[in-house]
């Protein structure tokens, strides 16, 4: 299958390097904290670390942006916000960072990724999601952008979900 | 959305990011709306039940600590269906959507580095006969701060630039 070679470059960024107890407690936090009083010690004791130690171990992973967020993660379908639209844009390669740079600054945007383009099926490199209660809420939210950023004249794409078959948080270590 | 009390609202809205690092957060986070570390977990706990709250804890950063990679496939309106519940199957799938494109179906799979990764794309387009494809991330343009919910009004275009 030509396509399939095709659709499989390039490859990925390197991967931060972790030491084993990171990896322990990164299976453990993926899945979320413990809710009781004392969270990180209760942790802690599940793979032979001191509640310091946990809280140490996840100030590092912040810091070295292995982790992008800490904290509560929403469901934003359940929140009232109905409508996500994945909006792909065709951005000349020499200005991709600086217009990705603008509109991951918003709110409403809640992914925006440089991703490779797949020529000719998919001519689209840069993605970002959009949320809103609505569709044309989502759809107002995308002109907002346009006229913030300066995209009137850059080809785009708005695909809307129809149907979510999954949701939910990334397994990264297998249990 | 009524129904959410004030201190739903906050807990939902005012910490998504920075979780305290300090030995009791939830205790952390009931000084700043002025009630008790018990009603800040229960109110979790509630959050969480209804699905509201997917989980207290870590977004990693895309491909930092395992490979992840956004996938998609165009296939045929009346396999959709039964092709979408063979790729819910895999673990390494966290998110699948219909979407309304000639690439109708897309997905995201997260395994625990590229090797992997590549052989549960593999095994899906053996499964499902149909070719994969794979767009990973390059470069991460956004600066992760959670989502600024809109509990009343219908516009929410708060932004700067």
């Amino acid at each position: 299958m030509d396509m399939k070679v095709n659709y499989r470059q390039p490859v990925l960024p390197p991967q931060a390097q972790v030491d084993e107890q990171d990896e322990a407690l990164i299976k453990l936090i993926q899945t979320g904290l413990p809710l009781t009083a004392r969270p990180y010690a209760e942790l802690g004791k599940q793979i032979g670390m001191t509640e310091e130690q946990v809280i140490n171990r996840i100030a590092y992973l912040n810091e070295s942006k292995i982790i992008k967020r800490f904290g509560v993660v929403v469901r934003h379908h359940e929140l009232g916000y109905k409508a996500n639209a994945m909006t792909v844009w065709n951005i000349d390669d020499d200005k991709v960072s600086q217009l990705g740079a603008c509109m991951g600054e918003f709110d409403f945007v809640t992914l925006c990724y440089r991703r490779p383009r797949r020529l000719p099926d998919w001519p689209y490199n840069l993605f970002t999601m959009i949320h809103g209660k609505d569709r044309e809420h989502v759809l107002s939210n995308i002109d907002f952008l346009i006229k913030k950023c300066g995209l009137s004249t850059v080809e785009h794409d708005v695909l809307f979900s129809t149907q979510r078959f999954k949701q939910r948080g990334a397994i990264y270590r297998k249990q | 959305m009524q129904s959410l009390t004030d201190i739903e609202k906050h807990v939902l809205n005012d910490f998504q990011h920075g979780l305290p690092l300090v030995p009791r957060p939830y205790q952390a986070l009931a000084e700043k709306l002025d009630t008790s570390e018990s009603v800040i977990i229960e109110t979790l706990k509630k959050l969480k039940d209804n699905g509201f709250v997917s989980r207290v804890g870590a977004v990693f950063r895309a491909n930092s600590i395992g490979a992840s990679t956004l996938a998609a496939m165009s296939v045929p309106e009346q396999e959709i269906e039964s092709i979408a519940k063979k790729i819910n199957e895999y673990s390494e799938v966290n998110h699948n959507y219909k979407r309304e494109h000639y690439f109708n179906l897309w997905f995201v799979l997260t395994a625990s580095n590229e090797h992997e990764l590549n052989a549960v794309l593999d095994d899906i387009e053996l499964q499902t006969g149909y070719p994969v494809m794979y767009l990973p991330m390059i470069e991460d343009f956004h600066i992760d701060l959670g989502f600024e919910l809109d509990f009343n009004t219908n516009l929410n275009t708060v932004g700067a630039c």
